[in-house]
């Protein structure tokens, strides 16, 4: 299915991934009581604090999203991505980490878990970071940087 | 291995398969949904949508769950304090994520499709998570 007015968009797919998400967090907060947000229980499982959950089911959750990954390539027989070279990404990753720690989370853990209990941080931070991310990649293609390759 | 352990697992392949399945392991997806005054791609608000609404029907039921299925207790986020640090973090982590289109999440999943390009990605922000903890501990 496509979209009018938007050929390339994939709304079907989104859904249905977006659908997943949403289950796996259901399973981790019915299953073990926590919050799945990505940034903090990949620096719990890399000893930099984040979330409270313990070590061993830190490191679970983290390989479980490429084995997910895993997963999808195999049914689709294969995934589309452009990524951005090395030192962008580098450059990238730097500001996310420094970015989710002081702000307590990313897009999952603010976006998908805080927002749907209402929760006003949660709430602020997605705007805030959805709002700096449509200026970031405004800016950019103001100045003709392209980074995909 | 202990059921929190096989919950999370189950949890994270769940998760990587539903960012793969909606797009979001390939960054020019995403920078397409971030380049809203361009030629924009609304599928990762479909995505976000998904989640969030799977999300608000869970939250209702949550409370009447005495204790997690594994575990003795639920641990929520209790904070409701808006302040400069939570406000300053989100913008910079939004900068990032559009430079790269790649948020934690999808960096983490796509070592499997990307696997140079996603490792720098990761352990650059490892590195940013550690200089946080570092300044916290030497104030």
């Amino acid at each position: 299915m496509t979209l009018a007015g938007f050929p390339d968009a994939a709304p079907l797919a989104g859904l249905a991934g977006g659908v997943l998400i949403g289950l796996a967090a259901a399973i981790m907060l019915l299953g073990a009581g926590r919050i799945a947000g990505v940034s903090g229980i990949a620096a719990r499982a890399a000893g930099l604090g984040g979330s409270g959950m313990e070590r061993s089911a830190a490191w679970a959750f983290v390989i479980g999203l490429p084995l997910g990954a895993l997963v999808i390539i195999a049914m689709l027989g294969g995934i589309e991505a452009s990524f951005a070279s090395p030192l962008v990404l580098a450059i990238a990753g730097l500001i996310v980490g420094v970015g989710t720690k002081l702000g307590s989370g990313c897009t999952s853990g603010h976006g998908v878990c805080g927002m749907s209990r209402f929760s006003a941080r949660s709430i602020v931070a997605t705007l805030t970071f959805m709002a700096t991310g449509f200026a970031t990649v405004a800016a950019m293609n103001a100045l003709g940087l392209e980074v995909l390759q | 291995m202990n059921a929190r352990s096989i919950v999370a697992l189950l949890s994270g392949t769940v998760f990587g398969a539903g960012l793969a399945l909606g797009g979001m392991t390939d960054p020019a997806r995403v920078r397409g949904f971030l380049d809203l005054f361009g030629d924009w791609d609304p599928t990762l608000a479909f995505v976000m949508g998904g989640a969030v609404l799977v999300m608000v029907v869970v939250w209702r039921l949550q409370p009447r769950l005495a204790h997690p299925l594994f575990a003795e207790a639920f641990a929520i986020p209790t904070r409701k304090d808006l302040d400069a640090r939570l406000v300053g973090g989100a913008a910079l982590f939004g900068v990032g994520w559009g430079i790269a289109g790649l948020c934690p999440g999808p960096g983490i999943a796509a070592l499997v499709i990307e696997p140079v390009g996603a490792a720098v990605f990761v352990i650059a922000m490892l590195v940013g998570m550690g200089l946080v903890r570092l300044t916290e501990r030497n104030p």
